[in-house]
């Protein structure tokens, strides 16, 4: 099943029609072809938006269908595309002959000068480390590793060329200055691309590595705009390029403008690089217009803040929350919390690793898979220890928490004998992957679906504990076990099940947790401090004090840590909760009534 | 070569001086084996790291009682478990050496574990091999460091991003603890020395097992972004480096814009990772797995075997034990006895094949030669060799950049026979920074 289509970097994808629009049969192939793209089952891991397909995905028959598209886009735009063709060859054969990186990129700037479209596919290949040359008679290939062999594609035209074994290639190597430079090239060249969003990312990597020379593109491809976002990136490209250039004063001040008005972390580099070497006026404006985005960046910044405090507060919560049912309200010191969460992330591991193996397609659903399991398995341990261990113990915290050390230390070695002790790898799906951005802060999806998720699970176990008969029977348990008991209710039932329920959330924090930490045998140890700490500031036996006590110290730490560094704000929030606890024994939401008490 | 009697006699009377004790009649000899102590952790949060050492150990024992082991006897692997506690460590040592009475002793990761092992190797007068990258500053005469000192890793990489990336920005990250420190150290006054200004370099620590990198993420996009390319240099250790990479990945950090390049990220920290937006950071190793070399094939495909798994990956400490381990092997034969005083004499000047394809050789200051290697990490977890040093590098134990021991050289051949000689005064017994 590793037969797949033939090579096809994302934007070599993108036929490229002869300047001046493309046709209506064009279109219609490019999305159909597109729509083929969508359907053919989703990649198993993390897809990169401008990424690699993952090997192994597609099968022959889908490389059929391609290499018939491929033909057939091919004619269609054959007669100016070939032209051409004959005076590239050459280029791209001294490839084989490039000794070093300098060599390399001399090439490179060679094919970006001949200004042709068709140059982009092996470009678009080199920065993929996906061209090789043969070594009997040096000729250039698109290669794509499959196993020991190689499947071989032509460079300029993508038509497949067999496969050979691997030991008979030598891949050309790439650094970043070459990707860089390549990523330059594609650039000036993908300016002219019918799609809208390739125009954008060319647009934005000319703002980003201004060049006088792209001056004359870029008004061109101004004029020629028709899209109002597009025009705007295209806009800033140019003002960033005139900085560069020498132009008139007051072209570049128009352009500081400009810059200053994009406001973003790059603009302020471009300009902050300018402003060290300009003079007069033009200094003076660079100078107020960094001074005016730093101060609005500031402003972000406080805002990113805000944003990291919440999501590590999710985590907190995430990690607490389990805790702040089997301590909080069963008392239980449970130093195994942290090992419950292992097990979690270590069921998300096995599921992902049966999902690859078998069932590739539902890469995207592993998680949700994985909740429910990750609750049986943790959930089951839970109740094998209460029914084991804890049930003897109650009433004796000292023993109990021992008892229960020595369980986690069980567990852990348990876990490394039977995963191995490195750590075990966790793709995160397609829609936990990057990151949008909302203005100038950037939100990353793993994190936003994190608070999502805690904010989920912290609400469904207040129902269940509020709302169910279960929760009422618990909180009768907890409140007085002798009355409960009397009154009918099984109390060593209802601690068994407590006991698992509060492993088992801690097991589904363990699914989230995995997408975000290592997956290792010592994943509960770094989060069992901190999730007391949590219980403890928050307020025992009171769910509402944990969401509160989470999201604090979240806040709290991320806002310290910019100033205090991680290490010493971590102390500091320590300390503050130590004298907090010295002032507020029972935490920020002290349970009132006689339990307490007893 | 002498016969095998007068050698197996040498080596008896040998070890019963240096133990201490009389070994039992010449009979028994026939039975005996050489004893080799493992020190590395199997539990706690450094078996991560430290147990594949461990299965390295073994293979390479296998192997060369295959081969008729050594001095006519078998070779035996003594292994003990110090837990990832570092006082454990010094009590394991000494159980190994004064109980199992083992030749020599492979082991340790962390600096703070060597550093608990020494005085027990010094008073109970063993041989010790350490195989990891390390700080420096430091030449024992029972030691022999077989990982990579600073100026062959980290000086190198700063080399290498100046030159070729044109870096002139620099984020030194680490983790909080002594190996970071140092080698911050000795590289911001590199840096300065080449006249990179205090306000281009910015120094950040963080606790072990970092796991929340949203906010120094951010502040390295920052510092970035003051129109000078940047680039970090991390020795961020361990477990941290997963959700560091993560969140690079995450906030769209791409290698071509701010590249980091990592002394403690190996193919085995990567194999817990999808390596695909991590594609051209970089990495500054002695050894790569993807090394396209005759030897390092043959070794990968025995090491595959041995553990029975076609997808175990190799990495640099690995080969440091290789190498010592052949050094070793090698010192013995040459000294005809594995008495630590005759060995630690014989080792100095002996030179085996790396995996690299080329010779390392251990110097009088008990370090040895190394090629340096920049890597690209590949989307398949591998590094590909972007750089290399033309030849060898002498690994140099007492920093030229640092004001303290620029003067300080290590020399354990007699006459000298010191390990902190300090060329200024004159006088054996200078102190580094530590």
């Amino acid at each position: 099943m590793t037969e797949s289509a033939p090579r096809c970097p994302p934007l070599s994808c993108r036929t490229s029609p002869p300047q001046g629009g493309r046709s209506a049969a064009s279109t219609l192939l490019l999305s159909w072809q597109r729509w083929r793209l969508a359907k053919v089952g989703r990649p198993a891991q993390s897809p990169p938006k401008w990424g690699r397909w993952p090997a192994g995905q597609r099968g022959a028959r889908q490389s059929a269908v391609f290499a018939f598209l491929f033909l057939s886009l091919l004619g269609v735009f054959a007669s100016p595309a070939h032209a051409d063709e004959a005076a590239l060859r050459p280029i791209i054969a001294k490839f084989a002959a490039a000794k070093n990186f300098k060599a390399t990129e001399a090439v490179v700037q060679e094919l970006a000068a001949t200004g042709d479209p068709a140059v982009e596919r092996p470009l678009a290949a080199l920065a993929e480390g996906d061209l090789y040359f043969r070594k009997s008679d040096s000729a250039v290939f698109i290669g794509r590793e499959a196993r020991q062999a190689i499947k071989l594609a032509d460079p300029l035209t993508g038509e497949e060329a067999g496969e050979e074994p691997k030991a008979a290639f030598t891949k050309i190597k790439v650094n970043n200055a070459l990707r860089r430079s390549i990523r330059d090239a594609l650039g000036g060249l993908t300016l002219g691309s019918p799609d809208a969003n390739a125009r954008i990312a060319a647009a934005d990597t000319m703002f980003k590595t201004p060049v006088a020379a792209n001056i004359e593109a870029l008004d061109a491809a101004i004029a020629k705009e028709t899209v109002g976002s597009v025009k705007l990136k295209l806009e800033q490209a140019r003002a960033s390029s005139v900085l560069v250039s020498d132009l008139p004063e007051d072209e570049k001040l128009a352009a500081i403008d400009i810059i200053a008005g994009v406001g973003s972390r790059d603009a302020l580099s471009l300009l902050t690089g300018y402003e060290a070497g300009a003079e007069g006026a033009l200094k003076d404006a660079a100078s107020a217009a960094v001074a005016s985005m730093n101060s609005t960046l500031a402003l972000w910044a406080s805002a990113q803040n805000v944003w990291y405090g919440l999501s590590l507060g999710s985590v907190l919560l995430l990690a607490a929350i389990g805790l702040a049912i089997t301590f909080g309200v069963m008392g239980v010191i449970n130093m195994a919390h942290g090992e419950m969460v292992m097990l979690g992330a270590y069921t998300t591991f096995v599921v992902q690793n049966i999902i690859r193996t078998s069932f590739p397609g539902l890469f995207d659903w592993s998680l949700a898979i994985a909740l429910p399991l990750a609750f049986l398995v943790a959930g089951a341990v839970g109740l094998a220890i209460e029914r084991g261990i804890i049930r003897f113990l109650y009433g004796r915290p000292l023993e109990t928490l021992l008892a229960t050390w020595g369980v986690s230390l069980i567990l852990q070695q348990a876990v490394r004998s039977i995963f191995g002790p490195t750590n075990r790898e966790v793709g995160n799906p397609s829609w936990m992957s990057g990151a949008f951005d909302m203005g100038e802060l950037s939100v990353t999806w793993n994190r936003l679906w994190i608070l999502a998720f805690s904010l989920a699970v912290f609400f469904l176990l207040l129902f269940v504990m509020k709302r169910t008969s279960w929760g009422l029977q618990m909180r009768a348990v907890t409140a007085n076990r002798r009355m409960a008991s009397s009154m009918g209710i099984r109390t060593p039932w209802v601690d068994a099940l407590t006991f698992a329920l509060g492993s088992g959330i801690a097991g589904i924090a363990g699914v989230a947790l995995s997408q975000i930490d290592n997956v290792s045998p010592n994943l509960g140890q770094g989060y069992i401090i901190d999730s007391f700490m949590v219980v403890v500031f928050g307020g025992v036996g009171n769910l509402w004090g944990t969401l509160v006590g989470a999201f604090s110290l979240g806040v709290l730490n991320k806002f310290l840590e910019p100033y205090a560094g991680a290490v010493l704000g971590k102390i500091l929030v320590l300390v503050l909760i130590i004298l907090f606890i010295q002032k507020r024994p029972r935490g920020l939401f002290a349970l009132k009534g006689r339990a307490v008490e007893a | 070569m002498r016969g095998t009697f007068s050698t197996l006699g040498k080596f008896l009377s040998a070890s019963a001086v240096a133990a201490g004790l009389g070994l039992a009649t010449p009979a028994l000899a026939q039975e005996e084996t050489i004893k080799v102590g493992v020190l590395h952790s199997l539990s706690g949060t450094m078996a991560i790291s430290e147990t594949t050492l461990k299965d390295t150990m073994l293979f390479l024992i296998e192997e060369q009682n295959k081969k008729g082991g050594l001095l006519g006897k078998k070779l035996e692997a003594v292994v003990v478990d110090p837990a990832s506690d570092w006082p454990l460590f010094a009590e394991k040592a000494r159980e190994l050496i004064a109980v199992d009475k083992v030749s020599a002793v492979f082991g340790c990761w962390t600096s703070v574990s060597r550093k608990s092992v020494l005085p027990v190797f010094e008073e109970l007068n063993s041989v010790l091999f350490y195989p990891v990258q390390y700080e420096g500053e430091e030449s024992q005469r029972n030691v022999f460091y077989t990982g990579a000192a600073p100026n062959q890793q980290a000086i190198p990489a700063v080399d290498y991003l100046m030159n070729e990336e044109g870096v002139e920005r620099w984020v030194l990250a680490g983790t909080d603890y002594v190996y970071p420190q140092t080698t911050n150290k000795i590289l911001q006054a590199y840096l300065e020395s080449k006249g990179v200004a205090k306000e281009d370099i910015m120094i950040n620590y963080t606790p072990f097992g970092h796991s929340d990198w949203q906010t120094i993420v951010t502040d390295i996009k920052n510092f970035g972004s003051a129109g000078k390319k940047t680039a970090v240099v991390s020795t961020i250790n361990g477990d941290a480096n997963v959700p560091f990479y993560k969140e690079l990945g995450n906030q769209g950090i791409k290698a071509e814009d701010i590249p980091v390049v990592a002394f403690s990220v190996g193919e085995e920290e990567l194999a817990g990772l999808d390596t695909a937006p991590l594609v051209g950071h970089l990495t500054a190793w002695n050894y790569f797995q993807s090394v396209d070399t005759p030897e390092n094939a043959a070794f990968i495909d025995a090491w595959r075997a041995f553990t029975k798994n076609d997808k175990r990956v190799t990495n640099d400490p690995m080969e440091a034990h290789v190498i010592g381990f052949n050094m070793w092997v090698k010192a013995v034969e040459k000294a005809g006895t594995t008495d630590p005083d005759a060995v630690i004499d014989s080792i100095i000047g002996v030179s085996v094949p790396n995996l690299t394809g080329g010779f390392s050789s251990m110097m009088p200051n008990h370090h040895i030669t190394k090629p340096v290697l920049i890597g690209e990490i590949q989307a398949d977890g591998q590094m590909e060799t972007v750089w290399e040093t033309s030849g060898l590098v002498v690994g140099d134990e007492w920093s030229d950049y640092l004001p303290d021991s620029k003067d300080l050289i290590a020399d354990w051949r007699a006459p000298l026979s010191c390990g902190n000689f300090n060329v200024a005064t004159g006088k054996c017994g200078g102190k580094g920074i530590n």
